[in-house]
């Protein structure tokens, strides 16, 4: 068995792979959280229980309704992102003139309601999800082996991560949203739903977490407190990359997911806390992040 | 300097207005009856039960410095709370330390911890500092869990010894140690009040409120931040070294982001921006938590209804609202 820079090459190709996979849903995550904050001006701090909420629907769909997996995938962002259109109109909108920081303790608040609910009904010690039969297995590649359906869910994030970049960069309503993030006021001067832009914003970001906890179902166990640690892994990954750019947010999103795998392989100990040096690093550097604009 | 601090805050944010001779006399007056609270409360109330709401509400009294007076919201608290309270609990044990050594030792450390934290968290403003200073604390939080030789991992270190103060005196007696808890709770508080009521807390507060403002004056803002970021972590610091040596257990919840959230928690319904706000909304918490103990995760969920409310409806604190009510800052 030949090696690779002294680690034998399946342990090497298996941390990047399950890196990339971090690095998906960093993306993805990450991404929400900047077209919100472009939107909105608020952190959403929901964002990691809205991710273990689309886990939980699509845990919920599979047993009490007999959806399967790809149902799911279409059917728990669009609850998810219905719930969080309520939020939306009904909590967040009345805070919309005051300090952005309220935003953020208001949905500190709502995250703190949904993990508790879900923890009182499920407990915390995880409930297992199958991988869809279409997806077992995996592909030998010689080098290593690939099971399908992490190929399919780092395929299905990167399409989903620049289908948003295409819809907001692209497309007419996408300069909508840009022109909104610019100047709401101008933009609603201009007989542009402002209002209506917002809630369909808030709840297309909270979509794209529920689509990243139904990627995950199958590959961590369905779990009230999936969410939580996360949210805070990428909260720094948005400090890295600066909210200004789409393609930032997903670039640094795979980037780190990547740095993070290898990591795990050269240097085991740091692996939980790499994001957050290399945050410190580029705080150091270019306290803008890397794609911001902001100085 | 301090007319421009305070005539200029914006509408209905909760400046404390420049302190007149009432005020004043009120403020001693509520000190009198603070200590006077202190001296009675271990004869009707459970002592352990009250160090448990003196060491969180000089814990708010700490984040509240930060953010009611400096402006700066800082999600990752937890992380001087708890680190001091590991330092003073390995210290009190391993090395065999008096307890008031090991409280300082704990605190010190909280202080250099602030340092390094609040120099690099202060580079970003807003919602970034507060992102920041979260994602710190969760390395800290990780750095804990994955050094059990020294913090004993998932376990914690426990049963760490209250010691003799000064070599001197046993602590092993609860009503014995509530003296020391009451006393550094008093000092604490104390100082804050002093710190805010300095030149230097006028020119945190100007910088609060306006910073380029403050900034075209002369005023090197960024070393007012910091300096008042270190001021807060080492109290928060002095809070968590003191609660390890109460509870005698040092454990993962102490830096933990949840710890951070429970102090932002108290702070808010007590009265953001008050003196006295923080020790209310610490009791008001510390009490729940205690009534609601048996039931679990419901305790997350009334926290977390707390939290919106407050938000939505009541953003002024239990305190903030009799202040508005009496007509004089509190």
């Amino acid at each position: 068995m030949f090696e690779l820079l002294g680690v034998p090459p399946q342990a090497l190709f298996g941390q990047v792979l399950l890196g990339l996979i971090n690095g998906s849903f960093y993306a993805i995550l990450s991404l929400g959280l900047a077209v919100i904050f472009g939107l909105l001006n608020i952190i959403n701090f929901t964002h990691g229980a809205q991710y273990m909420m689309g886990a939980f629907v699509a845990w919920m769909a599979l047993n009490y309704l007999g959806l399967n997996y790809w149902a799911a995938l279409i059917v728990a962002p669009i609850v998810v992102g219905a719930v969080g259109i309520a939020i939306e109109r009904l909590l967040l909108r009345r805070i919309a003139h005051l300090d952005h920081l309220y935003g953020l303790l208001l949905t500190f608040g709502l995250a703190l309601i949904i993990q508790g609910l879900f923890r009182n009904q499920y407990g915390s010690s995880g409930l297992p999800y199958a991988i869809p039969p279409q997806l077992s297995g995996g592909q030998n590649l010689g080098f290593m082996f690939l099971p399908n359906y992490r190929a399919w869910v780092i395929v299905a994030s990167l399409v989903v991560c620049l289908g948003t970049w295409f819809l907001i960069e692209k497309t007419k309503l996408g300069s909508y949203l840009r022109a909104a993030t610019e100047n709401p006021t101008l933009t609603q001067a201009f007989g542009i739903n402002v209002p209506l832009l917002v809630t369909l914003t808030y709840g297309f970001g909270v979509a794209l977490a529920a689509f990243a906890g139904v990627l995950a179902a199958p590959i961590y166990s369905v779990n009230p407190n999936m969410g939580g640690d996360l949210i805070i892994v990428v909260f720094a990954v948005v400090v890295i990359g600066g909210m200004g750019s789409i393609m930032g947010a997903i670039v640094t999103g795979f980037a780190l997911g990547l740095v993070e795998g290898l990591t795990k392989v050269f240097y085991p100990e740091g692996a939980a806390t790499v994001i957050f040096v290399i945050m410190v690093l580029v705080l150091l550097v270019k306290p803008a992040g890397l794609f911001g604009r902001q100085a | 300097m301090t007319d421009l601090a305070t005539t200029e805050a914006p509408a209905g944010s909760i400046a404390l207005a420049d302190t007149d001779d009432s005020t004043a006399r009120l403020h001693r007056n509520l000190f009198i009856a603070l200590a006077a609270l202190l001296v009675v409360a271990p004869f009707v109330a459970y002592p352990v039960f009250v160090m448990k709401v003196l060491c969180f509400a000089l814990f708010a009294i700490a984040f509240n410095l930060l953010l009611g007076y400096g402006g700066l919201l800082s999600f990752g608290h937890a992380a001087y709370f708890g680190m001091a309270s590991y330092v003073s609990a390995y210290t009190a044990k391993q090395w065999g330390l008096t307890p008031e050594l090991a409280i300082l030792l704990g605190t010190a450390v909280a202080a250099l911890l602030g340092t390094v934290f609040g120099a690099l968290a202060i580079r970003r403003q807003g919602i970034y500092f507060a992102m920041i200073t979260l994602a710190l604390a969760q390395m800290v939080y990780f750095f804990s869990l994955q050094t059990p030789r020294f913090t004993g991992g998932e376990d914690g270190i426990q049963a760490v010894p209250r010691g003799k103060f000064l070599g001197l005196f046993s602590l092993a007696d609860d009503r014995a140690l509530y003296w020391l808890v009451a006393a550094i709770f008093l000092c604490g508080v104390l100082m804050i009040y002093r710190i805010i009521h300095s030149p230097f807390g006028q020119v945190c507060k100007a910088i609060r409120d306006n910073e380029p403002r403050a900034i075209s004056l002369g005023y090197r803002a960024n070393r007012y931040k910091l300096m008042v970021f270190v001021l807060s972590a080492t109290f928060a610091g002095l809070a968590g070294a003191t609660k390890a040596i109460v509870f005698q257990l040092a454990s993962l919840t102490d830096v933990y982001w949840t710890m951070s959230g429970e102090v932002v928690l108290m702070t808010l319904v007590g009265g953001l921006g008050t003196v006295f706000g923080p020790i209310v909304g610490a009791a008001v918490i510390v009490a729940m938590q205690n009534y609601l103990a048996s039931l679990g995760s419901w305790v997350l969920v009334v926290q977390g209804v707390i939290f919106v409310a407050c938000v939505l409806l009541f953003r002024e604190g239990i305190v903030g609202v009799i202040a508005k009510w009496i007509r004089k800052p509190l």
